[in-house]
């Protein structure tokens, strides 16, 4: 219209602003966001309108009141604020027509109806029918009014209004026009003339965009398009040869006239079937497939809690319950190929793959059932084990409650638009929630209280024991980083008055230049707070001590990645007209140093998987008597070489030199930091991810990410200390609450590295790091930008099997000090506590069931926020806010999903390797 | 004996209620514009202080543990010392930890501590009443088969319900209906007091249904 030259004259709600910036002649914009605001619009409005109507420079004037809706979504339909507002709608109708001209058209139309509650959005009847009133000072109908007027879509009016004021259709319309407004003031005839006119301009212009869209896009039916063609092309052809009959003759004979009536119906038919066409390939939900995926996931999750509450209990489970349904589901896929290549139909892969999935898990459930009953026999043969077992199974059940109860809540979450809106402070509340429950379960049990003497026990008298300190200290630190990393939001539009942090905007935008240098420097220093970090702990456990080209790498490579960091966001946030001259030089700088942290970080994990072994062997015989450093097992004897232990305290150094003497005739090797080789493998796989992920990100918010390795660290601990406290009996499963704390730190952190679920929210900085400006293929971008987007879900995931190691890594300090207090002379026996991560090595059918339990219920936990997701999407697919919030939300979710997985496998893999090195290392170990 | 004391207890009990409903009623019509939404810190204030005085002299009159030995005035001021350092303490620990939970840190700090007094009335102040400024006797009582009397399974009970109702309070925050009372802390604090008062009124009744067994080690 504007391009046209009309002018349009606009009043009212101020979203059209944005939708249509610089657009009106002339605008008079009030603010519409408030729903509790019922009149500054409407107030704004009829202040403006009458002068304007009286003024006459306009050729279109849109007034869009908004009090009638507020009232609705406020009060409801039925309140008197209600009627206050639609009797002021009422007279300011009947003033307005008042000040109408002859040759204007008055239209007033709702975009919605409302239901009872006030509410729209849905697809209910009350919702999407709405009044149209159409006024005119001559008149429109020829005859009076129609009894019972059909209703006229919404769509119609843009092909009515466009003819109307003379304007060609636009293009994408699919509307028909509203032919009594056409008739004119002449006869009958001329009315039809000229209502077949506009039909046929309108059909043109619907054929043309049905041809170019079917063109482009393939989701019209085609037989359905063939159809409409043909109807059109015989429409057309017939009103080529009726106008030229027409032409001829002055006066129009009857029957001419009802050839007209017929052809302008016709032509109405096939508008209509058009919309009906469009309208059917395009507002589609499958819910049969809908309700298959749903099914599917929530078989999945089954699937994963049943394998991993079965993973412990069997031997033979990996053959039948995960090879045979594997089997199976490739059979049916291949079977399915098979048909579509025979009978030629178009079958999407997508449904190939979902039917192979299921019938794997319908191979996996009848394994599992066919099981079932030779288990129940055996239980049944030995009655008083059963109920023992019973019972014991009521408690699991009951400690279950509090972390899946959580995990419920979360999922609940899901479902509410407003708690999605306001996740960011959910999951740390839910966090928070979940370890002070664990805490105060602890306490409950009595865990944390030392077993009372009798004496005691008279007097009600208990104390602490003195890891209780440790442990609250633990929770306090945790809390303290919950609360900081929510200073890292990013906002929404939902919540008005939510600011963005101030960390999330790069260096470069800060003015103040002292402020820059300063959070430059902290920065700065937090990297190598970090590298020194790790740094530290690798060698409290001994690990960086040999010359691999591993430990060569953590000890160099570390400090320079970190540089090569720092140099990039020096060159990236210093201001660009300083450097004058150097700006060549700067170009290559930004392009460069990325660069070479991506290199040095494939560098480091080529490295890491190469040789994953931080573990510096050493023999012993020539040079017993000069060992000083700390880190020093000794295996006994030849038998006992797979007790090859790392021992930390100098306390035990002096015993141990003692037996080294007595022993030293045999063979011995002293190994470095075999106690935490796996987990050393997995936290330099850590650091170099993190930094990789923290060079996409903006400059401040590696203190975020210093945050995220910080909580990770505490949780860790915690779990650790929990364990230790509560005296687990099976020392190779992880608890449900760790794998529930460590995914909802995952989610939290999502939050505070700066994302949302939401697409405005995407840093798409992330994928010109390393490049200037121009990408030669789409995968490169669209990976760093999904790295940078799921950076906390690829650390945690990667870590996750860290909740499996850190349990035998640290289990070492408070064994000795209560065995070392108790009887400090049997060495021995304490040597043979001391294996940390060596025990895994020791039952290597429990370590891969571990890890396989573990895998599990990850993937469990991940698949129920998935599924509730989906079902949250699913279920509420008609909601007013399902563009806005619920399917931005899935589509996050499940990509979540995708590379939590993909990250957890590579994780779990990264432990296998190690694994497969330490064996090889013990086998040539033996040869030697 | 049982049943007297569990009467005795469900009377303190139903007084406490009492207290509460009359501190949203009663100062409407001494106090114009009043109302527990809209002057919700003032209602925060008389709620402690109304709980906290019935509760202290309840404990005055039934006293729930008697003491064998007598103390002498210096050592009554002592422990009356104690127990403020106690609550005062108590309320900087609740403090921080509701600010740790996600409420703002700079803003409405004086909501945020009135509601940590509010909760710690209904959960310090009443360990205080019952147990004396003595942390060892909190320890036992709130672990597994740690209550020694009816006075400390309600005293369990009433202190786990408010905080759980505070817990539930946080809920409704988030959501879009615009209540005045999803405002912070009204939500959390209003929970706090439906929770404390089912305590109250729950402690009794199941102390009644499991009284074959409670069975209180004696002293």
């Amino acid at each position: 219209l504007a391009a046209s030259g009309r002018r349009v004259v606009f009043m009212g709600d101020d979203t059209w602003e944005g939708l249509f910036p610089k657009k009106f002649f002339r605008s008079y914009f009030f603010p519409s966001f408030n729903v509790k605001d019922l009149h500054t619009v409407d107030d704004g409005i009829l202040q403006h309108l009458y002068p304007t109507v009286d003024s006459g420079e306009w050729d279109v004037l849109i007034a869009h009141f908004l009090g009638v809706d507020h009232c609705g979504h406020k009060h409801g339909p039925d309140h008197p604020e209600m009627t206050k507002k639609l009797t002021q709608m009422n007279e300011m109708l009947r003033s307005l027509v008042d000040h109408l001209g002859n040759d204007t058209l008055l239209l007033v139309a709702g975009d919605h109806g409302m239901t009872e509650t006030g509410d729209h959005g849905g697809d209910s009847e009350k919702e999407v029918n709405a009044a149209l009133f159409v006024y005119s000072k001559t008149a429109l109908f020829g005859a009076g009014p129609p009894e019972e007027p059909e209703a006229v879509p919404q769509v119609n009016l843009v092909p009515t209004v466009a003819l109307l004021l003379g304007v060609p259709i636009p293009y994408s319309n699919i509307g028909e026009v509203m032919a009594e407004l056409f008739s004119g003031d002449g006869d009958a005839v001329s009315a039809a003339l000229q209502q077949l006119s506009v039909y046929h301009i309108n059909a043109k212009q619907v054929d043309r965009f049905l041809h170019s869209y079917s063109l482009v896009a393939q989701d019209l039916p085609a037989e359905q398009l063939q159809r409409l063609q043909e109807l059109f092309s015989s429409a057309v052809e017939e009103h080529s040869r009726l106008l030229a009959q027409v032409q001829g003759v002055t006066l129009v004979p009857p029957e001419l006239e009802s050839r007209l009536g017929s052809l302008i119906g016709r032509f109405q038919l096939y508008l209509r079937e058009a919309r009906a066409v469009c309208t059917q390939s395009w507002a589609r939900f499958h819910p049969l497939r809908m309700v298959g995926g749903c099914t599917l996931i929530a078989a999945s999750c089954l699937l994963c809690y049943m394998a991993s509450e079965l993973a412990a209990a069997s031997d033979s489970f990996y053959r039948s319950c995960l090879l045979y349904p594997l089997l199976w589901g490739s059979v049916v896929a291949v079977l399915l190929g098979l048909a579509r290549v025979l009978t030629q139909e178009g079958l999407d892969l997508l449904l190939v793959s979902s039917w192979a999935a299921a019938a794997s898990q319908l191979g996996f459930f009848w394994h599992w059932w066919g099981r079932h009953p030779k288990r129940a026999r055996l239980a049944g043969s030995q009655p008083p084990l059963a109920s023992v077992g019973l019972r014991q199974r009521l408690r699991a059940w009951l400690g279950l409650a509090f972390p899946m109860g959580i995990l419920l809540f979360r999922c609940g979450a899901m479902f509410s638009d407003s708690f999605v809106v306001a996740e960011a402070r959910v999951a740390p509340f839910l966090l928070a929630s979940l370890v002070m429950l664990l805490v105060g379960k602890l306490h409950w049990d009595g865990r944390l209280t030392v077993p009372e003497g009798p004496k005691q026990q008279l007097l009600g008298f208990s104390s602490y024991r003195r890891e209780i300190w440790y442990l609250l200290c633990l929770v306090a630190m945790l809390l303290v980083c919950v609360r900081l990393s929510g200073f890292f939001h990013q906002c929404r539009e939902e919540i008005p008055q939510c600011r963005p942090s101030l960390f999330l905007s790069p260096l470069a935008s800060l003015r103040n230049t002292r402020a820059k240098n300063l959070f430059y420097l902290l920065c700065v220093a937090l990297l190598a707070g970090l590298v020194y970090a790790v740094r530290s702990w690798l060698r409290h456990y001994g690990n960086p001590n040999s010359s691999d080209p591993l430990v060569l790498f953590v000890r160099w490579g570390f400090p320079l990645v970190v540089v090569c960091i720092a140099c990039y966001w020096a060159v990236a946030s210093s201001a660009d007209d300083s450097l004058g001259k150097l700006q060549e030089l700067v170009q290559v700088a930004v392009v460069a140093f990325p660069w070479a942290v991506y290199g040095l970080a494939s560098v480091g994990l080529l490295l890491l998987l190469c040789n994953p072994m931080t573990v510096f062997a050493k023999d012993t015989r020539e040079s017993a008597g000069s060992i000083v450093t700390p880190y020093l097992g000794v295996p006994s004897s030849e038998a006992d070489f797979l007790h090859v232990i790392p021992q930390i305290y100098k306390r035990m150094q002096e015993s141990q030199k003692s037996r080294l003497e007595r022993g030293s005739c045999k063979a011995t090797v002293a190994a470095y930091g075999l106690g935490s080789v796996y987990s050393a493998a997995l936290v330099i796989a850590l650091t170099l991810l993190g930094f990789l992920l923290m060079l996409l990100h903006s400059e401040r918010l590696s203190l975020a990410f210093l945050l995220l390795f910080l909580e990770a660290f505490m949780l860790l601990h915690i779990h650790t200390r929990a364990r230790g406290l509560a005296g687990d009996a099976a020392p190779f499963s992880v608890p449900w609450y760790a794998v529930i704390s460590w995914l909802l730190a995952a989610s939290q952190f999502f939050y505070s590295t700066g994302h949302q679920p939401i697409f405005p929210a995407i840093h798409w900085n992330a994928a010109f790091v390393g490049f200037h400006l121009d990408h030669s293929t789409n995968l490169l971008p669209a990976v760093l930008v999904g790295a940078n987007t799921f950076a906390s879900h690829i650390l945690f995931a990667v870590g996750c099997p860290l909740l499996l190691l850190w349990p035998f890594v640290c289990e070492m300090p408070s064994l000795q000090k209560r065995k070392s207090k108790k009887e400090p002379r049997e060495e021995l026996q304490e040597v043979e506590e001391h294996m940390m991560e060596m025990r895994l090595r020791e039952s290597p059918e429990k370590f891969s069931t571990a890890l396989l339990q573990l895998g599990l219920k990850y993937l469990f936990v991940l698949g129920t926020q998935l599924l509730a997701c989906v079902c949250a999407a699913m279920i509420l697919r008609r909601h007013l806010m399902v563009w806005k919030v619920f399917a931005p939300k899935f589509l996050f979710e499940s990509l979540g999903f995708v590379v939590s997985s993909i990250c957890l496998l590579l994780g779990i893999s990264l432990v296998m390797r190690v694994d497969c090195a330490v064996s090889s290392w013990f086998s040539q170990l033996q040869l030697r | 004996m049982k049943e007297a004391e569990i009467r005795r207890l469900l009377a303190a009990n139903l007084l406490c209620v009492f207290s509460v409903i009359l501190t949203a009623v009663v100062p409407a019509f001494v106090w114009d514009g009043f109302t527990v939404l809209g002057t919700h810190l003032a209602w925060l204030c008389v709620c402690s202080l109304c709980v906290s005085t019935l509760n202290i002299i309840l404990h005055l009159v039934l006293k729930p543990n008697l003491s064998p030995k007598r103390s002498s005035f210096g050592q009554k001021i002592s422990r009356f010392l104690k127990c403020c350092i106690y609550f005062f303490m108590s309320c900087i620990l609740f403090h921080a930890i509701i600010v740790l939970y996600g409420a703002p840190l700079i803003e409405s700090v004086t909501e945020t501590f009135l509601f940590a007094v509010l909760l710690s009335t209904f959960t310090t102040l009443q360990c205080l009443c019952v147990l004396g400024p003595n942390i060892q006797a909190w320890i036992r009582v709130f672990s597994k088969n740690g209550a020694m009397s009816i006075w400390e399974s309600s005293l369990q009970i009433t202190t786990m319900c408010s905080i759980l109702g505070a817990w539930f309070g946080a809920f409704p925050i988030p959501l879009d209906w615009d209540r005045p009372w999803q405002v912070w802390p009204i939500s959390c604090s209003l929970g706090a007091t439906f929770g404390y008062v089912a305590g109250l009124i729950i402690a009794p009744l199941w102390i009644h249904w499991n009284r074959k067994q409670l069975t209180y080690k004696s002293r």
